[in-house]
């Protein structure tokens, strides 16, 4: 005890202590990332974050309660402290970064904007969207990036602004507007759980917007902020490890200095975080790793099948690189 | 420990706004116009809206309210049906409901439908004829290949809302009216009579100055609800004030700035209304005792 650093925790960080309990926001039910299964169970990569910070901070993945949030009240929720973390598909902007008093913890899913069609408008790129109707999602990115395109390419878009993220794809479904727009994520998702016939709907080939989505906390509680960035690190490490779920377990005898420091067999890197030894550990045995993560919500495993793309490690091509645990 | 607060500032309204409005009700906009903008247009489209709907509650609230006092069986009882159902569903859940119907069951906007000579319907809107001083007349709307051209139009959103906002008023206006009409007393109807006044006479020169000026507070108490429900229109994505405000503050993330903004204007609308009721009501007193 004499020598130890053990960082001295924040008033979030001791409150989630206290509590013994990660109180979540999440939004209202967006299939693969975050939507309700059961009474207080939910599924979804968002909610995996939620349930890999619970674990390695209080050492059950199931110590988690989670408030769902729309797009409005997602940041007075997060402000008034009603919320320990925001893991709801929210984009990484410098706004939002700089003016609300939170913190980006790190991207968990490279996602950009795009439109769905129906195939009977027969138009097989953005820009032929010259006057279109297009319903979206109040309170989001997209609305102003949906206003960026248009003026890029003079396209005269007319938005149609629903509060809610249900009531703007059934406006789309029952045919007010000619296209869809939201994260490419989003778009797979509605297009194969609340289309009437998925077949009928294309979505374009364009992407035209950056959405880095990640989880947020409030500043104030730099603690905190590193034992959730870092619990996120270590779900990408241990893909790059080859460590999962399944396998974790056997290859903690394994000799590679790199596995030792993750699984708390070499030096402590918990310690640094406020953590114990086995942080990482209980990360990889609660949510298995990101790849796996990903596969089981919203890649193949999944009704969604989306393709890993910019989301592949670093070492696949792909933009996911985790600063090294050591 | 550092502490973050979140100054109350109205400078962000001077930004652009970097989103577009769907419908403008004849302002030019775009993303590059200031914030306050916006939230401007989103005071006309509330008003835009409102308005039309507060004249159509009263007309057709007080057709109801007399149908309620007819002494025919058939239209009493149709008026107190209408009454009956339209006052006891929640407004939100019958706007959804217009909504849902005008865009499910609507022909789609190059097939639409032709109701009345230049009038036309379709799940792209109500188009209607328009005077158009630049092009010289009337500028009447006309079927083309997509969608339907010309003249003005509104669309199913603005419609769900003006439909929904004023058949729901107008059920508690007809009890306004009712209420108002029965609160004459009968002896004063019969005086009239008996000093030989006509029906025309006892019902416009004592029973409606009368029955006006009961009804006039409970009236103003309609006004203001209609104006403060057209903030539902926010479900439908109808672009008014609290649409337009909620986006501006998710955009800007000033919670608290622009949900003071929002309460102001309401407040100051509710404001300007209550003051016109009572100069009518105030105008009614000064009739009746003349």
């Amino acid at each position: 005890m004499l020598l130890s650093t053990v960082a001295h925790a924040g008033s979030v960080l001791d409150g989630v202590r206290q509590r013994g309990q990660v109180r979540c926001g999440v939004s209202t039910g967006v299939v693969g990332f975050s939507a309700p299964e059961t009474a207080n169970r939910w599924k979804g990569l968002d909610v995996d974050i939620c349930r890999a910070v619970a674990a390695a901070v209080l050492g059950d993945p199931e110590k988690v309660s989670y408030t769902p949030l729309n797009a409005q009240q997602r940041f007075a929720a997060l402000q008034s402290g009603q919320i320990d973390l925001l893991s709801r598909n929210t984009s990484w902007t410098l706004t939002r970064d700089a003016s609300l008093g939170f913190h980006f913890v790190a991207v968990t899913y490279f996602d950009g904007q795009g439109f769905l069609v129906p195939k009977k408008l027969k138009v097989s790129s953005a820009r032929q969207l010259k006057g279109a109707q297009v319903c979206v999602q109040a309170g989001t990115t997209n609305e102003k990036n949906l206003a960026d395109y248009a003026r890029r390419y003079q396209l005269n878009l007319k938005p149609v602004v629903f509060e809610s993220f249900e009531a703007a794809f059934k406006a789309f479904f029952a045919g007010r507007c000619q296209a869809y727009t939201t994260d490419a994520s989003g778009l797979a998702s509605v297009r194969n759980k609340d289309a009437p016939n998925p077949d009928d709907y294309l979505i374009l080939p364009e992407t035209i917007s950056k959405e880095p989505l990640g989880p947020m906390v409030k500043r104030g509680d730099d603690e905190w902020l590193a034992a959730v960035r870092w619990s996120i690190f270590a779900l990408l490490e241990a893909e790059e490890l080859g460590l999962t779920q399944a396998n974790i377990e056997a290859r903690k005898t394994d000799t590679d200095p790199a596995i030792q420091r993750f699984v708390g067999g070499g030096e402590d890197m918990g310690k640094l975080l406020g953590l114990d030894k086995q942080w990482a550990l209980r990360i990889v045995k609660a949510t298995g790793n990101y790849g796996e993560i990903f596969e089981r919500h919203v890649g193949q495993g999944s009704p969604l099948k989306l393709p890993r793309g910019l989301n592949r490690l670093w070492t696949q091509g792909g933009l996911m690189y985790p600063p090294p645990i050591r | 420990m550092p502490v973050v607060l979140v100054m109350i500032s109205l400078d962000f309204l001077a930004q652009p706004a970097g989103f577009d409005l769907g419908e403008t009700g004849g302002w030019l906009f775009d993303a590059s116009q200031p914030l306050w903008q916006a939230m401007l247009i989103g005071l006309s489209n509330t008003l835009r809206v409102s308005m039309p709907a507060l004249l159509l509650a009263l007309l057709l609230g007080t057709v109801v309210g007399m149908g309620r006092l007819s002494t025919e069986p058939v239209p009493r009882r149709l008026a107190g049906l209408y009454v009956n159902s339209l006052r006891n569903v929640p407004l939100l859940v019958q706007l959804l409901l217009w909504y849902f119907l005008l865009i499910e069951c609507l022909p789609a906007p190059n097939e639409a439908l032709h109701l009345l000579p230049g009038v036309w319907l379709s799940k792209g809107g109500l188009a209607f004829p328009w005077w158009a001083p630049e092009a010289g007349g009337w500028s009447l709307p006309a079927q083309e290949a997509f969608n339907v051209q010309g003249g003005a139009a509104v669309t199913p959103e603005y419609l769900a809302v003006a439909v929904s906002l004023s058949t729901y008023s107008a059920a508690f206006v007809a009890e306004v009216v009712r209420a108002a009409v029965a609160s004459v007393p009968v002896a004063m109807v019969e005086a009239a009579q008996t000093l030989g006044a006509t029906q025309a006479q006892v019902r416009w020169r004592v029973v409606l100055p009368q029955a006006w000026r009961a009804a006039m507070p409970p009236l103003s108490n309609q006004v203001l609800n209609l104006i403060k429900n057209s903030s539902l229109a926010v479900a439908v994505g109808y672009p008014d004030l609290v649409s337009v405000g909620n986006t501006a503050l998710n955009q800007s993330g000033k919670v608290l700035e622009c949900m003071g903004l929002m309460m102001m204007t309401y407040l100051m609308l509710s404001g300007l209304a209550s003051l016109v009721m009572n100069l009518l009501g105030r105008h009614s007193r000064t009739v009746a005792s003349q």
